[in-house]
Parts: structure tokens; sequence; C-alpha cells
């Protein structure tokens, strides 16, 4: 099996491969994603905790 | 020496991914955040609304984003302006840590998110404020008024001074008086507070070719102005105890940073060269920020902390 190289960018379309990521690179990309990461979590628990308050105690009021 | 190896190898940012977390964050312009988030909770709190605490703060953070959003437009936009600039020329962009384009996608993605998310949250009408804020900083400012009048912040303050209008449409689905009067006294403070600015840093200015007043109209129209604009902000920012939404703290707080914020305008009118000059337009501008949160912060007092004593003989 051949997977893509993580540390190059570029080259998949005739262009030439970029550089290869340095560490530097590679820490900061990794930091990117834990925040993206954290905000998308705290977006799934704001919209969880919004639906909650929406649809109020009643919700759970239903006829059986 | 240049050496064709030099020049075939793009910075960093040109390719992008160079950025930091911290730059991304940079983008928002997050100071400018924190006084949007303070004045549209302030909105919020001037009428009762019996608002969910967490709708609230939900809805806050969306106002937030959005306001983010539109200063990272607009540092997309002026990168060229920013590089040329002292105060700006570290800011990701022209820094070289960010490209245009990821900025453009980051402000972008967080403008159209954060105005659905409003909307879905609290109300519509929330949210188009929201959007026709950041529209109108991003398009009607940034790409075109503040490089073509010296009203350029005059207009432009409107975008800065809707967070309460919005804010208070979060929470009640409408906009009364009382923020329409907090939206005023934010625009009316604009002009004083940029152009005391912009009168120590016309050369960077007038070198980016920005029109700002002290290079078009002249130094001595623009402290002409600036006493105008603060004759009209200092009793205009004590309407909200005429209205019956300010009271007695307010009134007191109204009334003293008021007069500080007059006394520092006829400084600037009067010292009108060399470092005393220059030293008196900082002075103006760093006390109208205080001057702001002042009467901002007395609101909030009032009205979160239930300190609010009507003023006697006012009748609202």
């Amino acid at each position: 099996m051949s997977g893509a190289d993580p540390t190059r960018r570029g080259g998949s379309d005739g262009a030439p491969p970029s550089p290869p990521l340095s560490r530097a690179d590679m820490r900061r990309r990794r930091s990117r994603s834990i925040a993206i990461a954290v905000s998308l979590a705290v977006m799934v628990l704001i919209f969880y905790a919004v639906t909650i308050v929406k649809l109020g105690p009643q919700v759970l009021v239903r006829p059986i | 020496m240049t050496t064709l190896t030099d020049t075939l190898t793009p910075p960093p940012a040109a390719l992008g991914g160079a950025g930091e977390v911290r730059d991304y964050f940079a983008l928002l312009k997050p100071r400018v955040m924190s006084l949007v988030v303070f004045t549209a909770l302030v909105g919020m709190l001037v009428t009762p609304s019996g608002v969910h605490p967490v709708l609230a703060a939900a809805s806050l953070l969306m106002i937030a984003i959005g306001a983010g959003a539109s200063g990272c437009l607009n540092m997309w936009w002026d990168a060229d302006i920013d590089a040329v600039m002292t105060r700006t020329r570290t800011r990701p962009i022209p820094a070289g840590r960010i490209t245009g384009g990821e900025a453009f996608s980051f402000g972008t993605a967080l403008s159209i998110g954060s105005v659905l998310a409003l909307g879905l949250i609290a109300n519509w009408l929330a949210a188009g404020l929201l959007a026709f804020t950041i529209l109108f900083y991003v398009v009607l400012y940034s790409m075109g008024l503040k490089r073509l009048t010296a009203q350029n912040i005059v207009i432009g303050g409107a975008a800065g001074a809707l967070p309460p209008v919005i804010g208070q449409a979060a929470v009640t689905g409408t906009v009364h008086l009382d923020t329409i009067v907090l939206f005023l006294i934010i625009f009316v403070w604009t002009p004083p507070h940029f152009w005391a600015l912009a009168l120590v840093k016309s050369g960077e200015y007038g070198r980016a070719g920005i029109p700002m007043l002290p290079n078009v109209a002249g130094p001595d129209s623009t402290r002409r102005q600036i006493l105008a604009y603060t004759l009209l902000l200092v009793p205009l920012a004590l309407s909200p105890v005429w209205l019956g939404f300010g009271g007695l703290a307010y009134l007191v707080v109204g009334a003293i940073s008021g007069a500080g914020m007059l006394a520092l305008a006829v400084k600037v009118f009067v010292r009108r060269t060399g470092d005393a000059g220059n030293r008196a337009a900082m002075e103006l501008f760093g006390f109208s920020i205080l001057y702001l949160l002042l009467l901002f912060a007395t609101l909030l007092a009032e009205h979160a902390f239930g300190l609010f004593r009507a003023v006697p003989w006012v009748f609202a």
C-alpha cells in the first residue's frame, strides 16, 4: 500500500511538490487541529444545551 | 545578494498552513470583540426580557463571533494598508504568518456560521442585524468609505454602534428606543475617539493613503469637529437618565466623566502644536475609551446587580 507522505504538500495536480513540512509546521498543524476539535466540541455542547432549553421541561410530559 | 533560489522559494505563508492558533485568534480583533460583547450585554440587560441565561449567553457568543469575523475580513481586505502602518504591520497577514486566502475563508465561514447560529438560537431579526453589521463593516466601510472619504469613520461607526441593538433584539425579538439611544451614544462617540488618534498618526495614515480628517481637512478643522462632536456627545450620553433606564449612579458617572471628556476635548482644541498637542490628543483618545466603558459599566451595574435608583425628578 502506498500512503501519501503527511509531511509533503501539493504535487497532486501536476504542480511540483512543496518542500516537506518541518517539525515546526507539523506542530502548528497539530495545534490547529486540536483547536478545531475543541471548537467543534464546544459548538456541539452549545447546540445541545440550547435545544434542551428551547424544548423545556414539558417535553418529558407526553401522553402514554 | 538575492539568488534565484531566494526568489523561487515562497515565504512560509504563501503556501498557507503557517499560522499558529493565536494568529487566527488575533484575526478576530479580540479587544474590539470584548467591547462588542460588553455593549451587546448592556443592550440585553436594559430591557427585562426573561430570556433563559443559556440562550442569552449563546446569543452573546454568536454576536462576538460575528464581530470577530468582520474584523478578520477587514484585516484580509486592508492587509496592504496594515503593512505600511507601524501600529498594524505585525498583524498576521502583513507579517506573513497567514495568507489572505486563509483569512478570507476563516472570516467568511465564521460570518455565515454566526449569523445562522444566532438565527436558530435567538431569532432572525437579531441574525439579520448581525448580518447587516458584518456587511456594513466589511463592504461599506472597509471596501468603500475607508479609502474614499474623510467621513469614513463617522459613517463606518454605525457598525461598531449596533451591538447593543443586536443584543436587545436577540433577547426581546424587537428593538426599543433604549438601545437606539445606546447606538447613538457609540455612534457620536466614535469620531472624537478616532480623530484624536488620527491627529497624532496623520503621517502614517497619509503614507497608507487613507483620507483621515486631519489629512484632508487639516488638524485645526479636526480639532473643531472633535469639540463639536464632544459637545453633542456629553448631553446625549445623559439621555438614558431622562428616558428612565439610566439611574442616579448613571447620572453621577455620566456627568463627571462627561465633564472630563469635554475638558480634554477643549484641551485638544487649545493645544495645537508640538508634543503638548500630541499629548492632549492621546489623553483624549485614552480617556474616551474609559468614558464609554464607565457609561456602559454603570448601566450594566444598575440593571444586572439591582443598583438602579431612579432619579427623583424624572418621570419617564
